[in-house]
Formats: structure tokens, sequence, C-alpha cells
């Protein structure tokens, strides 16, 4: 029998709610199948199972908040006999004082309308990113039209309905409390993470500069030939840059758990994308290091589309390997940031700005950004982050290779 | 193409981007991007959304053309099939 619990989804998340499950007792799971819907400060997570078997019976309900590592769900094991099922129940539910919990029948499964947080009397079908969505900006779902299956609210019905709100006019917006009360949990959540990685994490500082004369030019003859839906981003040189020169210095690309560095095998570059109405999140691109550029691009434009709509998949909150924040477009030169636990390093980037810049003897005006590191000093010593740097700044002068 | 028809598209792409926004709090003769949040890959965004929604392609040369919406407006209808 599996116990499947609810993951870890980033060091600042440590319970949701269960929204919805997606499969059925009976329903035979593939590896990496979405199962559940789980609310957190941040987003509404697609759960993902990495084990492969049977629903034998759901152990929490739709609309229970639960601590991460709570048992959701128990799987049968391929080959695994209901009588050895029976068993197992039996010897667990005895050790661990576990309420006996009647298994949801099919046809109890709440669909996405009637799941509701303990209180609310909603009868309108809504998804969950569209439900999620509206709080986080108060608005109400009364007056919303679903222009999904069987009436379903969808988020661009939100999207269309918070277009057409008048101007309140002294009139409150009904859902406003909502709304502020997750922007204040999320703001909690961050405030954690943050403290305690300057608590926990020696933090050490490294700046380079990166003239990108090669990147502006390629990727402007680049984006000349192909149709707009094919255009990259400078933004997407760089990840690739970082996932590619972190292959060479693992001590960079890895977590500390109990003291103890592990460096990892892949790398999964966590993005760090602002949510419009504050907040902040960081969901990674996995193997980033071995995306082509286009496929890198359209991944990201994907990512960061879904985690504004506060959707996203588990995997994706619980395995970045390394953090890269851009935030050179909101002008600054460079960015000093805090790394996210239990990571290792944070890699930022500031504005690309024309500046004078002397190349072989000559000077010139060159577009240069300021790349950053911010590492864990007792995973790595400023040597080797200062050679990764290098690495960075070096990729960064071959686009055509990246 | 007629002028509310490139203001009404213009509209429903940035509200899809930036649904925060509405462009009757715009003032149209400032820059865009220093009245709306738009990062590279909003802009992005929406200049792949005014190329579905209009048939204009803009190439990136012509980004800085495009820094108030009159300046945008003017722009879509010089360019817009007929």
């Amino acid at each position: 029998m599996i116990e499947f619990k609810l993951p870890s989804l980033g060091a600042d998340m440590d319970e949701g709610t269960l929204l919805e499950w997606c499969v059925r007792p009976g329903e035979t799971i593939k590896r990496g199948q979405v199962v559940a819907i789980v609310d957190t400060t941040k987003a509404a997570i697609d759960v993902e199972c990495w084990e492969e078997g049977t629903v034998e019976e759901f152990v929490v309900a739709p609309g229970t908040k639960v601590p991460v590592n709570t048992v959701l769900a128990l799987l049968r094991t391929p080959g695994e006999s209901p009588e050895e099922a029976a068993r197992w129940k039996a010897e667990h539910r005895q050790a661990q004082a576990l309420a006996p919990q009647p298994a949801l029948a099919a046809a109890a499964i709440a669909p996405a309308a009637a799941v509701t947080a303990p209180g609310a009397a909603q009868r309108l079908r809504v998804s969950p990113a569209a439900r999620r969505y509206a709080e986080q900006v108060g608005l109400s779902l009364d007056d919303v039209v679903g222009s999904g299956p069987q009436g379903t609210v969808v988020l661009e019905d939100v999207h269309r309905a918070q277009s057409q709100r008048a101007k309140p006019e002294g009139k409150p917006i009904v859902g406003a409390a909502a709304g502020a009360e997750r922007a204040a949990e999320m703001r909690r959540t961050i405030a954690a993470a943050m403290a305690r990685s300057k608590r926990e994490i020696p933090h050490y500082y490294l700046l380079t500069d990166v003239p990108l004369e090669a990147a502006s030019r390629w990727l402007a003859q680049r984006n000349a030939g192909r149709p707009v839906t094919e255009r990259l981003l400078m933004a997407v040189l760089f990840l690739k840059a970082v996932a590619r020169a972190l292959r060479r210095f693992p001590e960079l690309n890895g977590f500390v758990r109990e003291g103890r560095f592990e460096a990892s095998a892949e790398v999964h570059v966590g993005v760090a994308v602002s949510l419009r109405q504050g907040g902040l999140i960081a969901p990674a691109i996995l193997n980033t290091d071995r995306l082509p550029l286009d496929e890198l691009m359209r991944e990201l434009g994907d990512l960061v589309k879904r985690a504004r709509a506060f959707t996203l998949r588990s995997s994706e909150l619980s395995m970045p390997t390394v953090t890269v924040t851009n935030l050179g477009e909101q002008g600054v030169d460079t960015v000093l940031g805090v790394i996210y636990p239990p990571q290792v390093a944070l890699v930022g980037f500031g504005s690309v700005r024309e500046r004078p810049w002397v190349d072989d003897g000559q000077l010139k005006l060159l577009p240069v950004v300021t790349a950053t590191l911010a590492a864990d000093h007792r995973a790595s010593d400023g040597h080797r982050g200062a050679l990764f740097l290098a690495q960075v700044r070096e990729l960064l002068q071959q686009p055509e290779l990246l | 193409m007629d002028e509310p028809i490139i203001r009404d598209a213009i509209s429903r792409i940035l509200t899809s981007i930036a649904p925060e926004v509405s462009l009757a709090e715009i003032d149209a003769t400032v820059p865009l991007r220093e009245q709306i949040d738009l990062d590279s890959m909003d802009w992005l965004n929406f200049i792949v959304g005014l190329h579905e929604q209009l048939h204009v392609d803009i190439p990136e040369t012509d980004y800085r053309k495009l820094r108030t919406l009159n300046d945008l407006v003017a722009y879509l209808q010089a360019k817009s099939p007929r």
C-alpha cells in the first residue's frame, strides 16, 4: 500500500487545503499524473503523484486544510491483493489510531463547483484557478457568467468581469475582504521564508558586468527572421546560460538539509515571477539546461502565465534547484537577493543598459547587464562562486551556442 | 481600420495581460509602460495579441515608436490591412 502524502511545495508552504480530487477510487494512476488540486497561500496547485498504483481510498476530504506530509489517500500497489490491502489498513489504523474514514464513493466526489471552504454557500461551478483569482482580486463570483463546460466559470470569465467592473464610487467591492486576507497570508508566507533564509544561510554576494553586444545582435537578427510568436527574450538567454554553467558548479545547485549539502544531479531553474497584485513565486522549469532556446521560451511563457493565474504543478514548486531573478525590467541595475531555502544560490540580473565599455583598448558604447550571485557559504566559497559567474559571462558571449 | 475597433482590441488585450487596468484610466499621451506595470514578457504577449487580433506584424525595431496609447493607435491604423 502506498500512502500518498501532501508533498512539500516549497520552503514557505507548510500546509494546504485540498480543493478537489481528480481521480476516483479504483482508478489506476500513472507516474506524474495530477491526482488532486490543493490550495496554498500562493496558488492552487495540481498535485502530481510519482508512483503507480490504484486508488484504494481517500483519507482526506475536499475542503480540509492539512499540513505537508499528511496522508491524503491510499494507493494499492500493482499486484497487491485486496486481502493484503485490508490487512495493511487494519494494522496501520491501529498503529496510528486514525479515525476510520469512510471511502468516498465515486458519486460523492464533489465537482469543482460544490467544493468550497467550510461556511461558504456557492451554487456556481467554478474552476479552482478562477475562484482563487477572484478571491485574490476581491471580485464576487455572483455576477460572473461562466463560459466553460456546463456554464463553469473559468479564469477568462473572471478577467473579463474584472475589466468591466464599474468604479466603486464609495461602494465596497464585494469579496475585497477575502482578497485582502489572501494577500496578507501570502505576505506572511514570503516573510517567514525570507526571515528563515537570513537567519540560517550565511550569504555571500558577488557581482559581475556582462557585455551583451553579441547577445543583443544575435537576438535581434534571430527575431527579425521569425514570426512574432517565436520571438525570444533576453531573459531566456540568461536562464540557459545559468543552467549550463551550473552543470560545472554543483556546489551552487542543490539543497542544504539538516546542515548537510546535497548537490542535485539535475538543473531545475526556479524563475522568480512577480504576481500582479503583489507577492512572489518561483516555480521551476524542469531540466532547464537541456531545453533548446525555443522550447525554453515557450515553457517560460507558459509558466509565467500559469503562475499569475495561481495555478501550478506541485513538481514546479518542490523541485527548483536554484532560483534566477530578473529585475532589470523595473530599471534597477543590480539585485542582491535572498536565497530561497533549502536552495544554496540565487542568481540575479539587473537592467540591460548602454554603458561605456573598454574592449581591446577601445572605448565603446555597449549593452551591459550586471549579473549577481547570492550563495550559501556553507556549500560554496567565493572563489568557486566567482568562477561560476565568469562562466555565465562567457556563455553569454556566444549566444548561438546556448 | 476604424479607430474604435483598434482601441477596443487594445483594451481587450491589455486587460487579459493586466486585468487590474481599465483603459479609461489611461492617459493616452503618457508612455504606457509608465502607467501600467508591463515587463518584457507582458509586452511581447501584447504584441502577439495585436498580431492575432488586428493582423499587424510589429517588428522589434518598431517597439520604440509605440510609447503612448496615441502612438500605438496611429501606428496600427497606418499598418493594418483595409
